[in-house]
C-alpha cells in the first residue's frame, strides 16, 4: 500500500470513483505525519529514551547521535551548516526568538525593524511587543499580487534597522516573496534578514547562502513531521547574535535551553530528508493537482477570483473568492471537504482576513474566500470530487444570495441604503 | 463547533427561498446587513387586507446560522398578523436553533429583517391602522 492510500485509510473499491470522505484540503493548516517519519521516531520514545545531553552513558550518547543526525538533515534542506540549526517547539517560537532575540541583543546600537503587513500573526505580535519596549517597526504594504515592492523595502531600511523579517511563502495566499533580492538588499544595507519559512521549507528550493538569509524559521508539522517541533536557522558567518527567550541549562549553544525531545527532533530530520529527496517531483504533481482544481472551478463558475499571484505561489495553495457566497456558509455546504475560510468568521473574531485586506481585496470579496491546500496525500480523484461539490454548493448558495440576485439585476451593491443598522 | 440538527436541517433545506415583487403594494421588503461580519438578509412579506402575512420569502448571504435564522423567520411569520410578527424576538430564534454565542447576531439580523419588512409595508400603507 502506498503512503497516500495508507493515510486515506485504503483505496476506494474497484469501480467506485468516490474517494474516502472527508477529504482533507487544508495542507497549509497542518499536514499528517508521513508514516516513514513516524517509523523513524518510534524507537526514540521507548527503548532509546535517553537524554541527549547525558554525557556519561550509552543512552545519552545514542540519543545525542540521533539528534545531531537530525540537525544535519534539517541543515541540508536549506543549504546550512548543522551548527547553525537550533531546535525549537515550532515556527511560532522560532519567530519570537528571531525577532525579540535579535532586537534585544542589539538594542544599544539599533532600534528599528522592518516587516510586512501580511506576515503571520506571531511575527506581527512579536513586533507589537517590541514596539511596547521602545523599538520602531515599519510594516511594509504589499501589492495587489501579495508581493512586496523592493524599492519600498530598500527605502525603509536605515542605519538603525537591525532586522528585516519577510516571510518566504504566505500561509493564506501562498505567494512567494523574492527572497534572493530581499537578501541582497539587506546584506548591502547591513540589516539582518529573517524569513519565516514555515510554509516554504520542503515545498520550494531554499538556500540560505545564495539568498543571504541570516535567520530562518522552520516548522515540523507543515512538512509531514510531528507537531511540537521546529527549528531556527541562525547564521554563523557573519555572526548573528541573539538574546535567548528560554534560559536554563544552556542547551542549543545557549540559544534555547531545555532538554531536546529526541523523537521529535528525529521526526523533523526525517521529514526534511524526505522532502529534500522528493520536492522536485512532488512540486510538479501538486502544481498539476492545483491547476486541475483551479481550471475545473473556473470552467464551471463565473465570478471566482484568485487571491495572490498565480505563478509566484506555493505549488499546493489556492485562495479563491467565490463572489456573493459567504465563506463559512460555503464551508458548511461542503462539509465533506475540509478547507479553510478567509472570512475568518470561524474564530471568535468576525473580521475578514487581514491578509486579503492588505492585498486590497474588498471586504465583501474577502468574506467569500476559501483557502484550498493540496499536499502529499491528495489524489486526482479527491480533487475531482472536491470541484464537483464546491461548484454545486456555490450554485445553491448563489441562488439563495440576495447579493447575487442584485448583481444579476445590475444593482451596484455599494449604492444600497441599508435599512435596519 | 457542532451545530444543532435543527440549524443544519434549515441550512440543508431552507424554507421560502425566493423573491416577491418589491414594487407590489401588498409586499413589504426588508434588506438588512450586519456590518460586523458582512451578512446580508433580504426578507419579504405579502400581506392581505386583514393584515395577515400570507406569504414570506427570503434570500441571505452569510453564515449557515444566518441562512437558517432567516428560513425559520419566514416559517414563523407566515399566517401571523403584522402585530404578532413584530413580537418575534431574536432570542426565540437563537434558542430554537441553539445558536452558538458567536452567531447570536445572525438571529438579531433575522429579527431586524422582519421589522424592516413590516416597516416597508407600513410605509406603503400610511393610512391603514395596523393590527
Amino acid at each position: 500500500m502506498d503512503a497516500a492510500a495508507k493515510i486515506n485509510g485504503g483505496a476506494a473499491q474497484k469501480g467506485d470513483n468516490r474517494p474516502k470522505l472527508p477529504i482533507y484540503l487544508d495542507y497549509q493548516a497542518t499536514t499528517p505525519c508521513d508514516p516513514r517519519v513516524v517509523q523513524a521516531m518510534l524507537p526514540w520514545f521507548t527503548e532509546k529514551f535517553g537524554n541527549p545531553h547525558s554525557r556519561n552513558h550509552i543512552y545519552g550518547w545514542e540519543a545525542e547521535e540521533a539528534v545531531e543526525r537530525a540537525r544535519k538533515q534539517v541543515a541540508s534542506i536549506i543549504g546550512a551548516d548543522e551548527r547553525e540549526i537550533v531546535f525549537t517547539s515550532g515556527a511560532t517560537e522560532s519567530n519570537n526568538t528571531a525577532l525579540k532575540g535579535v532586537a534585544r541583543f542589539y538594542k544599544d546600537r539599533k532600534d528599528h525593524l522592518v516587516t510586512v503587513a501580511t506576515e503571520h500573526k506571531c511575527v506581527l505580535d512579536s513586533c507589537r511587543h517590541l514596539e511596547q519596549e521602545g523599538f520602531k517597526v515599519t510594516y511594509l504594504p504589499v501589492k495587489k499580487d501579495g508581493l512586496i515592492d523592493l524599492g519600498q523595502l530598500d527605502a525603509a531600511i536605515t542605519d538603525k534597522t537591525v532586522l528585516v523579517s519577510v516571510m518566504a511563502a504566505n500561509n493564506e495566499i501562498g505567494v512567494i516573496q523574492p527572497l534572493a533580492e530581499i537578501g541582497k538588499i539587506c546584506r548591502t544595507k547591513g540589516a539582518f534578514f529573517h524569513t519565516d519559512a514555515a510554509q516554504a521549507v520542503g515545498k520550494i528550493p531554499l538556500d540560505v547562502n545564495a539568498m543571504n538569509i541570516d535567520l530562518m524559521s522552520i516548522s515540523g508539522h507543515k512538512i509531514y513531521g510531528p507537531k511540537g517541533i521546529g527549528a531556527l536557522y541562525v547564521r554563523r558567518k557573519p555572526r548573528v547574535r541573539l538574546q535567548p527567550l528560554m534560559t536554563g541549562g544552556g542547551q542549543e549553544r545557549g540559544f534555547r535551553s531545555g532538554t531536546l525531545p529526541t523523537p521529535l527532533c528525529v521526526g523533523l530530520g526525517e521529514a526534511c530528508a524526505i522532502a529534500e529527496r522528493e520536492m522536485g517531483a512532488e512540486a510538479e504533481r501538486l502544481k498539476m493537482l492545483r491547476e486541475r482544481f483551479y481550471q475545473g472551478i473556473m470552467a464551471k463558475l463565473p465570478e471566482v477570483y484568485l487571491n495572490g499571484d498565480h505563478d509566484k505561489r506555493l505549488p499546493g495553495n489556492l485562495n479563491l473568492s467565490f463572489a456573493y457566497v459567504e465563506g463559512e456558509g460555503l464551508m458548511m455546504g461542503i462539509k465533506d471537504v475540509a478547507v479553510s475560510s478567509g472570512s475568518a468568521c470561524t474564530s471568535a473574531s468576525l473580521e475578514p482576513s487581514y491578509v486579503l485586506r492588505a492585498l486590497g481585496v474588498d471586504e465583501e470579496l474577502a468574506h467569500t474566500s476559501l483557502r484550498i491546500g493540496f499536499g502529499r496525500f491528495t489524489t486526482e480523484q479527491e480533487v475531482d470530487y472536491a470541484v464537483e461539490h464546491v461548484v454545486a454548493a456555490v450554485k445553491r448558495l448563489r441562488a439563495l444570495s440576495p447579493l447575487w440576485e442584485m448583481a444579476q439585476e445590475g444593482i451596484d451593491i455599494k449604492s444600497i441604503q441599508w435599512s435596519g443598522h | 463547533m457542532a451545530y444543532s440538527e435543527k440549524l443544519l436541517e434549515h441550512y440543508e433545506n431552507p424554507r421560502n427561498v425566493g423573491s416577491l415583487d418589491k414594487a407590489a403594494v401588498d409586499v413589504g421588503t426588508g434588506l438588512v446587513d450586519a456590518p460586523a461580519c458582512g451578512d446580508v438578509m433580504k426578507l419579504q412579506i405579502k400581506v392581505n387586507e386583514r393584515g395577515v402575512i400570507e406569504d414570506a420569502k427570503f434570500k441571505t448571504f452569510g453564515f449557515g446560522s444566518a441562512i437558517a435564522s432567516s428560513s425559520l423567520a419566514t416559517e414563523w411569520i407566515k399566517g401571523k398578523t403584522l402585530d404578532e410578527a413584530e413580537r418575534i424576538k431574536n432570542t426565540h430564534i437563537a434558542q430554537h436553533l441553539a445558536l452558538p454565542p458567536v452567531k447570536i447576531h445572525c438571529s438579531v439580523l433575522a429579527e431586524d429583517a422582519i421589522k424592516a419588512a413590516i416597516a416597508d409595508y407600513s410605509a406603503k400603507h400610511p393610512a391603514k391602522p395596523q393590527g
